[in-house]
């Protein structure tokens, strides 16, 4: 599962989606992979304003990860002027498209509830007594 | 209404669906997947005629084919099957995980679109299917859109045949062809011989999408039949 998906993912417990602490989800014991796909520069640049920047930071500073930039990259900082993809939009590719988890489990941080990725597929299916 | 049909209608619910429907889909997985492939007219028109970079939700994907139709958006996908999902996965850009439309594990009043095609007509009652609509619609972000796609109880020209007289809670047979090479492959769900599964549909009436779009407290933008499908686009109420 691409990192990019848990900008838009949060606890399966309705309770807990007026609850601040169950967004982003926190990945314990995670197993990243890496899936090579074609670099869209235009899709990174559209997506971009749509993300919760803190949440990815703090996605990629719980996994290890390079840290990113305080803010979020300006579009001269992802295309020069020749509109070639910088670096840093090379390295956001990288991290929100070809990384991904291929297992461990996914925390939410207002009720402690743990979902399993497993083939990197996350398993949102709540036990019955949480339904 | 016979006893028997009684009982099978007080039945209905979570457990109902889970054997007639969840664990249907979950065997027949890649035999229905390969049979789907070809976007509906409506459908494709609304998810081409999104913005690039919206980012929104396909709940119910199935094998994901509606992934296909535009890259320069972002979807995720949902499905309660785990075997369809993982067809649906191989669809870049986008993504995919297993969850309940009742349970979406997705943020609230967030997502520039949604679609849901063919699945609230699995939910069994009529509370479940409102409640599932009210989910769907939950997600979207103000003047968001939703897609919402069901079987028709008016298909008389279909080879189902079924008319507005007809009952609208139906057991629908899916037949999955043997093969004698089968027997061969244990890790294949291809049995030897011809296994029919049934699965569990409502099918709707003439304006009962509406209908069940305005108790889940949303708006109706524009709602039509196409092919043996009633569909409606919806924005959520005031509220
Ligand atoms: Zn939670």
């Amino acid at each position: 599962m691409k990192l990019l998906t848990l900008n838009f993912l949060t606890c399966a417990i309705k309770t807990c989606k007026s609850n601040p602490a169950s967004f982003p989800l926190h990945p314990k014991d995670a197993e990243l992979e890496q899936i090579e796909i074609d670099m869209n520069p235009i899709f990174i640049r559209n997506i971009l304003p749509r993300l919760d920047w803190v949440a990815l930071k703090t996605l990629s500073s719980e996994l290890g990860l390079a840290s990113l930039p305080e803010d979020v990259p300006t579009e001269e900082e992802l295309m020069g002027e020749d509109g070639e993809a910088t670096q840093t939009l090379k390295d956001l590719h990288v991290l929100l498209m070809e990384t991904g988890i291929a297992s461990g489990r996914l925390c939410c941080g207002a009720c402690g509830h743990e979902y399993a990725v497993k083939e990197g597929i996350a398993n949102f299916l709540l036990p019955s007594h949480l339904v | 209404m016979a006893k028997n049909e009684q009982d099978e209608a007080l039945s209905r619910g979570e457990g109902y669906e889970e054997e007639h429907v969840h664990s249907v889909y979950e065997q027949i997985a890649s035999h229905f997947s390969s049979t789907r492939y070809k976007p509906w007219p409506i459908i494709e028109r609304f998810l081409k005629s999104l913005p690039a970079g919206s980012i929104g939700l396909d709940i119910g994907c199935g094998n994901g084919k509606y992934l296909a139709v535009n890259p320069d958006i972002f979807i995720v996908g949902s499905d309660r099957s785990h075997n369809l999902v993982k067809i649906a996965s191989q669809h870049q850009p986008h993504a995919v995980a297993v969850a309940d439309i009742l349970d979406l594990p997705h943020q609230v009043h967030f997502f520039d679109f949604a679609i849901s095609i063919a699945v609230v007509h699995h939910l069994s009652t009529p509370e479940r299917r409102i409640e599932a609509v009210r989910s769907i619609l939950q997600t979207l972000k103000p003047g968001g859109q939703a897609l919402v796609y069901v079987w028709a109880l008016e298909q008389e020209s279909s080879r189902r045949g079924w008319s507005e007289k007809d009952d609208q809670d139906v057991m629908v047979p899916w037949v999955m062809k043997g093969s004698k090479k089968a027997k061969n492959d244990s890790n294949s769900e291809t049995p030897s011989t011809d296994k029919t599964f049934h699965r569990y549909y409502h099918l709707y009436r003439k304006g009962e999408i509406e209908h069940d779009v305005e108790a889940a407290g949303g708006k109706v933008v524009e709602a039509g039949y196409e092919k043996d499908n009633w569909w409606a686009i919806a924005m959520r109420g005031e509220t």
